[in-house]
């Protein structure tokens, strides 16, 4: 099988913080260095890409010497925490931004979607709108009107396609400059997160066009999403990036398994620092906790048959003593399992605490992560949190060899006669 | 990673941070052909949306700005016109004159408004000037029928005040948009290549592209006593002097034109071409990244 992109030793260096000044002196030092042949004093090799640990170097890899390579009509998904350098090779794949060592090499046509309806000009109609972003999505003029009925059919905004953009729904916007992008024929597809967007009928529906233009047409598809489900169904091949470095390249299921297990080990508490706290200057989280609810079984781990207690202590800097508190909880790969919320009484300027009591028996033996959110009682957002805790379900009796898992994400009991 | 035999083979694009200096891709624009087409149509029917007067406003600009220039310049500054009526002297120099700064202008903005979509999609950044270009050069075409349209009332009614001397300069008058056209997007893509990582720049354009105007003779016939005496042969040195001279030489039979000053001329611009080029190709790799 012939290699569609070879990517050997790439590097991407960014420089932190804002320009202002200061630049050009930097600027022209590294300029003298370069000149006299010496290594830029900005850039210091192998300084990893951590933005939590913070350094005192500027300068950080957000690829650092990646090496990898596509086979044609390999349908690869990225995957990796925020930060971890996706979006970057994205963007130096599809030649927004060029790498700064290192080097890829394509075969064919790249059209790439980091962003749904890109170019789009509010003033010009829906019609006009298609030939816009499909040209600078690379398209040629007599390919565009050769698909044009099939666009606007699969948009299913017909009736307003002689319409100035402007006048559109969110929506109506989403699923006109998705069809467009839909019915790029490219031997190269590379999608950001676009899926993100639009109602979920509608995702669907773009999974399964993306899907059928990898499996059914032999295209080259590069795809990087934060639901694992997502990349797992549509990807064979994965990539898992960390701190801006390749970490391994393998099907995807081994892939996301490898990233799941790495990535997610239980973070069950949290606590705000004298030197960082979390929250904002609504609401201050002073501890956020998953713990062990049973009272007959009060160990550290959290036991299938126990009760799970989402304890959250939280200093409310608002003018409303009443708030509304809320979480979902999600698989591993980002699958909302369910969602709760209640109005919680907060009064100004103390630490009070809320507890949300999931019961035993009812989770499966997974890992699982919370969002958290606050708000005001008016519904306005107030703070939220992706992904602030992570806890881990065992099933302790299996062990002795009681019993297998149970497919599903939720495993409640129930009465069987 | 062992040199095996597929990396012989030929591949469609290499990315890798060297780049050549003087390289255009001209395949590439060409390829993009039809969005440069778009792009066109874009920024005409983008200006005029939800306008009463739509593409009529194309007509009173230059009308109203000559108007302004026959009182100010002509009526209280009494600034000669070497012999040709006023209003075709003004409309003739603010359709070249917006010719010129339009296209300065627009371009020094390019990277900045176009953030967006070159922070998603790739199509070769030079699409965008060019569109600039093509779209006043449209503009000046519609512009230059007005003028032709005032030209035509002063010979058949006007005759006592006006007799028509065109030149053969006049079928130079293709050379003189090329030349104004590569000297603004030269300057423009300087700018706008510039601007990307320091905007210090931005802010001199509106005010520099006002000074340049006076500097230039769009409002006073450069062959005059009062300018000679004010500023010698100073004026001259300006590059585009010689395109508004040459053009006015053309349709007048007046102005002032030398072969060398306008050899100079394309001297300045084609090394402003190829300054504006080789920064260009630097900054449209990475300016995502500062902008």
């Amino acid at each position: 099988m012939s290699k569609a992109i070879e990517v050997l030793h790439l590097s991407k260096l960014y420089r932190l913080g804002s320009i202002g000044t200061g630049h050009l002196s930097h600027d022209f030092q590294r300029w003298v260095a370069k000149v006299r042949g010496k290594e830029d004093p900005y850039m210091v090799i192998g300084k990893q890409n951590n933005r939590e640990a913070g350094g005192k170097n500027d300068v950080v890899y957000s690829l650092n010497d990646i090496n990898f390579s596509i086979n044609q009509g390999d349908s690869v998904g990225i995957i990796g925490r925020n930060g971890a350098g996706k979006s970057t090779l994205l963007k130096v794949l599809s030649r927004i931004t060029s790498p700064t060592s290192g080097s890829v090499k394509v075969r064919g046509r790249v059209a790439s979607l980091l962003e749904v309806g890109t170019g789009f000009h509010p003033e010009l109609s829906g019609r006009e709108n298609i030939f816009l972003n499909g040209s600078i999505l690379g398209m040629r003029r007599h390919e565009i009107n050769a698909k044009l009925d099939e666009i606007i059919e699969f948009s299913g905004v017909e009736r307003y396609i002689d319409t100035p953009v402007k006048r559109y729904s969110s929506g109506m916007y989403v699923r006109l400059a998705f069809a467009v992008a839909a019915h790029l024929e490219p031997e190269i597809l590379i999608v950001d997160e676009v899926l993100a967007v639009g109602d979920a009928e509608f995702q669907k529906k773009c999974l399964g066009k993306m899907n059928q233009v990898s499996t059914n047409e032999g295209r080259t598809v590069l795809f990087v999403s934060h639901n694992l489900t997502a990349v797992e169904s549509l990807c064979n091949q994965g990539i898992y990036l960390d701190m801006g470095r390749l970490v391994m390249q393998a099907y995807t299921a081994d892939v996301v398994k490898e990233y799941v297990s790495r990535d997610l080990s239980a973070k069950r508490m949290i606590r705000s620092t004298a030197e960082r706290a979390i929250g904002n200057e609504h609401i201050t989280i002073v501890e956020a906790a998953v713990e062990n609810g049973s009272s007959e079984n009060p160990s550290d781990i959290l036991d299938i048959g126990s009760d799970i207690n989402l304890k959250l202590t939280v200093i409310n800097h608002t003018k409303e003593e009443y708030l509304s508190a809320g979480f979902d909880l999600k698989t591993a790969k980002e699958d909302v399992v369910f969602g709760s919320g209640s109005k919680i009484y907060c009064p100004i300027g103390i630490p009070t605490v809320h507890t949300c009591t999931i019961p035993g028996n009812f989770l499966n033996d997974d890992l699982y992560q919370l969002d958290i959110y606050f708000h005001t009682q008016g519904m306005s957002k107030l703070y939220a949190q992706r992904n602030m805790l992570s806890f881990e379900v065992k099933d302790q009796a299996r062990a002795n060899g009681f019993l297998g898992k149970i497919n599903g994400m939720i495993r409640p009991m129930l009465k069987w006669s | 990673m062992s040199a095996n035999v597929e990396s012989q083979e030929q591949w469609d694009v290499v990315i890798e941070p060297d780049y050549p200096l003087f390289n255009l891709r001209l395949r590439e624009v060409w390829n993009y052909r039809d969005l440069l087409w778009i792009l066109v149509f874009r920024n005409f029917v983008a200006q005029y949306k939800q306008t009463l007067l739509g593409p009529v406003w194309f007509f009173i600009q230059p009308m109203l700005t000559t108007l302004t220039f026959m009182v100010i310049f002509g009526a209280i500054a009494q600034i000669p016109t070497g012999g040709i009526p006023q209003p075709l002297f003004y409309l003739s120099g603010v359709v070249i004159w917006t010719y010129f700064s339009d296209c300065l202008v627009k371009t020094s903005t390019v990277f900045k408004d176009n953030a967006g979509v070159f922070g998603k999609v790739y199509f070769p950044r030079l699409i965008i000037p060019l569109s600039i270009i093509v779209s006043n050069l449209i503009k000046f075409a519609l512009q230059s029928v007005l003028f032709l349209f005032v030209l035509l009332y002063y010979v058949y009614f006007r005759s006592d005040v006006f007799q028509l001397h065109t030149t053969s300069f006049l079928f130079m008058l293709p050379v003189f948009l090329l030349l104004m056209a590569l000297l603004g997007l030269s300057l423009g893509m300087i700018i706008s290549s510039l601007t990307t990582k320091y905007r210090d720049l931005a802010f001199l354009v509106a005010f520099g592209v006002q000074l340049l105007m006076y500097a230039t003779p769009v409002v006073y016939p450069l062959d005059s006593e009062r300018v000679r005496n004010l500023a010698g042969n100073f004026l001259q040195w300006n590059p585009l002097a010689p395109i508004f001279e040459g053009v006015r030489k053309g349709l007048f039979g007046t102005g002032f034109f030398e072969w060398w000053y306008f050899g100079y001329a394309v001297v300045v611009t084609v090394v402003l071409m190829f300054v504006a080029i080789i920064v260009f190709n630097k900054v449209e790799r990475n300016f995502i990244d500062t902008v």
